[in-house]
């Protein structure tokens, strides 16, 4: 058994290339886990599908015959839906519920006895997550939508990079949050009430059902500075469509900077409270 | 240094009962109740007690995963809990009613996935993968998703992910639960192997007492969080009065149960036809003759000491006969 045990002192020094290979390594096997639920990802599509067409009619209803609303024309709002129809699955708003689930089971321990940071290697794996979201469930919308809507083209060139990375804080903003509701089965084992004003209160203050600017100027200012919600949707989709001028977007894309950072370092300050207090249940 | 050091480690936890309609009284619960342990390199330890005993505890505390309430632990010379992520890189672990594994991939994909996890060099990785794919007979579903194995089948890719990084100690909790025939040799066999190289200590908690008997020179048995024994199988048997047993099969069943001096009577069975004396004083030979004269004998045999019994009595009174 000489190959099988322990002959070589494994490495300890922190290594920032290994530490990115790791993530990395986590990331893709994440694309993978995601990539083997094939009929999922068209199933979702196809819902995205309908409910883009129903969200688009209404919108349009809205803008009415003037054709603008809250400072979007009918073009702008129509790439606001389908764009967001698909990025609805990347930043996955809802349904995951992968860590409360292992907390209440007790399989949160095989997670502890990694050499990797759980909060690290959850949003490793939900960037992979995200990565396989955005080519089998992004990709579908966007491009079903402009055969039967007109939609709005960037006319920036810094617009699409600019969007890629609002898009990537979207997902790093809206894992914290989960990660937090998820980690709220630490204290309560039963997660069904955080998850519920989750799900209406993301939906809602994110721009999913309507954009903010639908909201009195003053709330829309509240919620946008004031809570990491619009960076989940409303900033990157508002970045895409060009609402606002570029020094705007740019301090919009810095805000979810900002969120990201914070909700990180908030789920590891939680992470480290609640493995306190653990309990692992089933023994 | 030893490997494994716990010093007055405790682990209460709090419940909550109901006391009336609607109030709730905090109500503390020890599990696991100053246990005082040394474990050197290279031991295979077996850890054993009755359910709710406080095994599983006292792992978790010694991988990180549990916070002691009181006492101290060291394992690698690390602490468990402070530094964890740095002790997850020297310990191997595996739960029998958890898995390690990724659900969704397939065990070739966990495996590389672990290598870069572990940061272990590829090299190695591949030393280790092959020894184990051949130990364990893993080719066969190496490219299966894990959610689809049988139990022996995940049994083995988790010992197999427990040891690619080369851990120092092996900490196995219930490997052989819910395991046919088969896969359980497969298991004890692998392990036995392990522990014959001698640079991995194991640690092992089980209800079946043959995974012991099998692999673990030393014994440790616990219960309602003490240790109330520590030393070899014969140690335990030496020290709880475990007995050797004569059964004797009978032509005829007797009026009474004979009263044959140091070996009473244990048993009566088959309609008294069987009789199961218990070794005491007597010998074999004097329980023989007694007999001779009491009855026709059809057949003796001798029945060694069961670790089973002594440790079932053990569970029933630690008190008692400690």
């Amino acid at each position: 058994m000489g190959s099988v045990t322990a002959t070589v002192a494994p490495p300890t020094d922190p290594n920032v290339t290994r530490w990115f290979r790791t993530f990395g390594a986590i990331a893709a096997s994440g694309f993978r886990r995601h990539a083997t639920y094939g009929q999922a990802a068209v199933a979702g599509v196809v819902t995205n599908t309908v409910f883009g067409f129903l969200r688009c009619y209404i919108f349009l209803a809205v803008a009415g015959a003037a054709g603008t609303v809250a400072g979007y024309d009918r073009a702008q709002l129509g790439t606001f839906v389908w764009a967001g129809q698909g990025l609805l699955a990347v930043i996955a708003i809802w349904g995951w519920t992968e860590l409360a689930d292992r907390i209440r089971t007790g399989e949160i321990a095989a997670d502890l006895l990694r050499p990797v940071h759980p909060v690290t290697s959850y949003l490793a794996t939900d960037l992979g997550r995200a990565g396989f979201a955005s080519l089998a469930r992004l990709l579908p919308p966007v491009v079903i939508g402009p055969f039967f809507f007109e939609v709005y083209l960037p006319r920036h060139w810094a617009t699409l990079p600019l969007f890629g990375l609002s898009v990537l804080l979207a997902v790093v903003v809206c894992f914290g949050c989960r990660y937090l509701v998820n980690a709220s089965a630490y204290w309560l084992q039963d997660v069904r009430g955080p998850m519920i004003l989750w799900t209406l209160g993301s939906g809602v203050l994110a721009g999913l059902y309507f954009p903010l600017g639908f909201l009195p100027g003053w709330l829309e200012a509240t919620l946008r500075y004031a809570t990491p919600f619009p960076s989940l949707l409303q900033v990157p989709l508002d970045v895409l469509v060009e609402r606002e001028p570029m020094p705007t977007e740019l301090g919009l894309v810095g805000l979810q900077v900002g969120w990201a950072v914070l909700l990180l370092a908030l789920c590891r300050l939680v992470q480290r409270r609640a493995e306190h207090r653990l309990v692992v249940q089933g023994g | 240094m030893s490997v494994i050091e716990m010093d007055g480690l405790r682990k209460e936890f709090t419940v909550r009962v109901r006391a009336g309609r609607l109030r709730r009284e905090k109500r503390t619960v020890t599990a696991v109740d100053g246990v005082d342990l040394r474990v050197e390199r290279g031991e295979m330890l077996g850890y054993i007690g009755p359910n709710g005993a406080g095994k599983s505890t006292t792992l978790k505390m010694l991988t990180g995963v549990l916070m002691p309430s009181a006492g101290r632990a060291r394992v690698c010379g690390l602490r468990p809990v402070a530094d964890r992520t740095r002790l997850a890189l020297r310990i191997g672990v595996v739960f029998g009613q958890r898995s390690q594994l990724w659900w969704d991939l397939p065990l070739r994909d966990s495996f590389a996935l672990l290598r870069h996890v572990y940061r272990v060099p590829p090299g190695e990785h591949a030393a280790r993968l092959a020894r184990c794919r051949s130990l364990l007979d893993l080719d066969e579903f190496l490219d299966t998703p894990v959610r689809q194995l049988s139990l022996g089948q995940r049994m083995r890719g988790e010992l197999t992910a427990a040891l690619l990084h080369g851990p120092e100690v092996l900490f196995l909790d219930e490997p052989t639960i819910g395991l046919d025939v088969v896969s359980k040799q497969a298991v004890r066999g692998f392990l036995a192997e392990l522990g014959r190289a001698g640079d991995t200590t194991l640690v092992l908690t089980t209800h079946d007492l043959a995974d012991i008997e099998r692999l673990c020179r030393r014994l440790v048995v616990i219960d309602h969080g003490r240790v109330v024994h520590d030393g070899s199988i014969a140690a335990l048997h030496s020290r709880y009065g475990s007995r050797r047993m004569v059964v004797a099969e009978l032509d005829a069943a007797l009026p009474a149960p004979p009263e044959l001096p140091g070996a009473p009577v244990q048993r009566v069975e088959a309609d008294g036809r069987r009789l199961v004396f218990a070794l005491e004083s007597a010998s074999v030979a004097e329980v023989v003759a007694g007999l001779a004269g009491l009855a026709t004998l059809r057949d003796i045999s001798i029945v060694e000491p069961d670790i089973e019994e002594v440790v079932a009595r053990l569970y029933r009174a630690p008190a008692e006969v400690g």
